[in-house]
């Protein structure tokens, strides 16, 4: 049950939050791993946040939903108040500091933070905020290896305009990048 | 064939194009409405017909239309919808026509919310309009089983000449799998009792009027011989480390995943603890609850309602164990609150 | 010998049960008789309602469902949908259509479904005893109307072919009457229109057709006629309503 990792993406609706988490679930599909995608839906989607929750694992996966995830991809304040007491003990949460302006009370946490809007406006992409959080995310804990996860872009983003999936890619590399300089 | 990652509700109207459904009737409701939107865009190049109905009412009966000419055709709904259409289903259970009737299902009574449940168990199985029938009732547990029930489903409703229902939490239809696509069904049953016009036969009449009292108790004796054969030959059920259970958990769907998780972690404390999950609910799958009686000292159903299975499962272990019960409704349990239940009665009852 | 008259084809042995001085016989008989001169027979579909024809599917020679209450054009609709050749019919009394199955014929009409409707209008419910109908008259007596339909407590009668001739998707709207031979001559060519223009494909077409009750209204066979004359058609006026050229 170590090899099962559930991840809570969370944040406003219209932040991209359901899509990161379709993205990583995609990507780790793609490596051959089982996995499942369950979004919130009904009143937390009108009453801002939205959220969603990501099963990889090893194994069959039993139960895709979990009431304390491993980790947790956290894009507002409102989320990390609502989730903060949830995470697993030693467990790691992603922040966005562009927009959470506080810090996780808890000390047992590892708490990364991008600042990922200011990142966003640097390559004039502002809706490119969830794959740069997403790149850095996945550069620092490697659920899947960003080399590999470049090469799924098209097949993930299957249907949409060449353009789009460039800038896409493009966001996710400031988010891997960023994870190299601070992190690594 | 390569993994695809599917919603569940996508994989289920995929899976209904598959066994050859050629004809979607629906009102939107959320959280079904993936299936008729799938359909919208999908029917129309495949020559079949998609239809938006005004209501519920006339989506059931468009289904009660195109099931007559023979054709796979389908509806989806949830709760609120699924009461509107409880009148012509049972029209459709009594003229016997086949068709698949799916309920991606939210909590109740009246408008309720949208978030998942399973409390339209009651009208589920117990027929849900009025006289003396039952549907078929399939309970998918993952997005794969989505697609293959839809499948499943299809060819019961035709092996019977019977509405066959589909029910699923919410969840499983907002959430996504990957799953193992199928071959096309390609050889579909005769039908020679359809309504096509009757060119070089005797007209086909499609008909629940019964003014005679002897001819609709006949009927209904039919009725209940084919009910006795689904019984007999359809019940179906998924035991899980039950040999040496003292305690078994009875839950089915999505929710049976869940406990399933639960079950391993408290077996992992040497709890002796297994589970069954219902797939069929009805015809309730009762001897692999009997089997399990004569291990189990006690049950627990674990539903998404206030209790509904609860009373097929006392039913079929008769008196001879305590059944218990936890549940919620809107709130799906997570596995860490059904692992804390089962291991509270465990040491309760020192198993 | 020569045969001058005969049952059409489109129609079975089976008696008819309708009460005496009863027009729906009638609009039967110019049914078969119109599906026989269109060599329809073998090709058609017909549903029934619930109300007095609620038996039609003994009636019809031809392949024949029964409806639950109103809904007789959501089936048609998904039968002409999956079946495009064949020529689908609903036959519809007031209550079913206008009432109880108000949404089902106005949504039928909006989408032009290729259909045919023959609606029987006689301002009354028969088969229940007598209560009012949508389209029961002001001041006309039911069970349910005791004191004379009044249009501040029941409302207005409802005018079906002109209300349905309002939408685009509806290609061909009239209402005649089967009172006496003329309009029962008027009444066929009317069936047969609304079968041709179904089968032209242009969309929607409905055939009203004023109808009698000589039992719930109280009235002789020949004084009913009369009360058709003087008391229906003065409301609802006969005519061609929406005619849709191809």
């Amino acid at each position: 049950m170590e090899k099962e990792k559930q991840i809570l993406f969370a944040g406003f609706g219209g932040q991209g939050v359901l899509s990161m988490g379709q993205f990583l679930t995609h990507a780790a599909m793609e490596v051959g791993k089982n996995v499942s995608w369950v979004p919130s839906y009904g009143a937390e989607m009108r009453g801002g946040t939205a959220n969603c929750l990501v099963t990889i694992a090893d194994d069959e996966i039993s139960s895709p939903l979990t009431e304390h995830p491993l980790m947790a991809v956290i894009m507002n304040r409102p989320s990390l108040d609502k989730f903060e007491d949830k995470i697993q003990p030693n467990g790691t949460v992603v922040l966005n500091s562009s927009l959470v302006d506080r810090k996780p009370v808890r000390e047992d946490l590892t708490v990364l933070e991008v600042p990922v809007n200011e990142l966003a406006e640097e390559i004039g992409n502002p809706r490119g905020a969830n794959m740069i959080l997403l790149g850095a995310y996945l550069e620092k804990t490697a659920l899947v290896e960003t080399q590999q996860v470049l090469g799924f872009f098209e097949e993930i983003f299957k249907g949409k305009k060449q353009a789009v999936i460039d800038k896409n890619k493009e966001a996710f590399l400031v988010g891997v990048a960023y994870a190299k300089k601070e992190w690594l | 064939m390569p993994k695809v990652l599917m919603k569940g509700n996508e994989a289920l109207a995929e899976g209904a194009i598959i066994a050859g459904c050629r004809g979607f009737f629906g009102y939107p409701i959320t959280p079904s409405s993936e299936i008729a939107e799938y359909m919208a865009r999908k029917l129309p190049k495949l020559n079949g017909v998609f239809v938006q109905a005004e209501s519920e009412l006339a989506a059931i009966n468009m289904v009660y239309g195109g099931a007559s000419t023979g054709q796979r055709v389908m509806t989806a709904s949830s709760g609120p919808g699924i009461s509107l259409k409880q009148e012509g289903i049972s029209f459709i259970a009594e003229a016997e026509l086949p068709c698949l009737i799916v309920n991606i299902s939210r909590g109740g009574p009246g408008l309720g919310g949208i978030q998942p449940a399973q409390s339209d168990y009651f009208q589920a199985t117990r027929g849900g309009g009025h006289g003396d029938y039952r549907t078929m009732v399939l309970a998918p547990s993952s997005v794969q089983e989505m697609m293959d029930f839809a499948v499943t489903g299809f060819e019961l409703a035709d092996k019977y000449r019977s509405p066959v229902m589909i029910m699923a939490e919410g969840t499983l239809g907002q959430m996504m799998e990957p799953i193992i696509m199928r071959e096309p069904v390609t050889k579909l049953p005769e039908k020679p009792w359809a309504v096509t016009g009757c060119r070089g036969r005797k007209p086909n009449i499609i008909n629940t009027l019964h003014l005679s009292a002897e001819y609709l108790e006949e009927r209904n004796h039919h009725l209940q011989n084919k009910y006795t054969s689904m019984a007999l030959n359809e019940k179906r059920a998924e035991s899980f480390q039950t040999e040496d259970a003292e305690l078994v958990v009875v839950a089915f769907g999505l929710m049976a995943r869940i406990v399933k998780k639960a079950v391993m972690e408290a077996r992992q404390q040497g709890v002796k603890v297994g589970m069954i999950r219902p797939i069929t609910l009805w015809p309730f799958p009762d001897e692999a609850i009997r089997q399990a009686v004569n291990s189990a000292k006690r049950f627990l159903a674990v539903e998404i309602s206030m209790g509904q299975m609860i009373e097929d499962i006392r039913l079929a272990v008769a008196g001879r164990a305590p059944v218990e019960f936890y549940g919620r409704i809107g709130i799906t349990p997570n596995p860490e609150e059904i692992y804390q239940e089962i291991m509270r009665i465990a040491q309760r009852e020192g198993y | 010998m020569k045969v001058i008259a005969r049952r059409p084809e489109s129609l079975t042995e089976a008696k008819f049960h309708y009460c005496p001085g009863c027009t729906h016989g009638i609009i039967h008989r110019l049914i078969g008789e119109c599906l026989d001169e269109l060599n329809l027979r073998e090709n058609a579909i017909g549903i029934c309602p619930v109300g007095c024809a609620v038996l039609a599917y003994e009636y019809f020679n031809c392949d024949m469902l029964e409806a639950a209450h109103g809904r007789a054009p959501a089936i048609a609709t998904a039968i002409k949908r999956l079946q495009p050749n064949n020529t689908v019919f609903t036959y519809q009394g007031d209550g079913d259509l206008a009432s109880i199955g108000m949404g089902e014929i106005v949504h039928a009409s909006l989408r032009g479904e290729k259909i045919t409707v023959v609606f029987v209008n006689n301002a009354i419910y028969g088969m229940t005893g007598g209560q009012m109908a949508p389209t029961t008259l002001l001041g006309q007596v039911t069970t349910t109307s005791p004191y004379g339909r009044n249009k501040d407590f029941e409302g207005y009668p409802a005018k079906m072919a002109e209300l349905l001739s309002q939408n685009e998707g509806s290609a061909y709207i009239c209402r005649t009457a089967v009172n006496n031979p003329a309009n029962v001559i008027k009444t066929k060519k009317a069936i047969k229109k609304a079968l041709q223009i179904q089968q032209q494909g242009l969309g929607f077409t409905m055939v009203e057709i004023l109808s009698t009750c000589p039992t719930n209204w109280g009235l002789s066979p020949l004084d009913a006629l009369d009360w058709v004359e003087e008391k229906m058609i003065p409301y609802y006026p006969l005519g061609e309503f929406k005619v849709k050229e191809d």
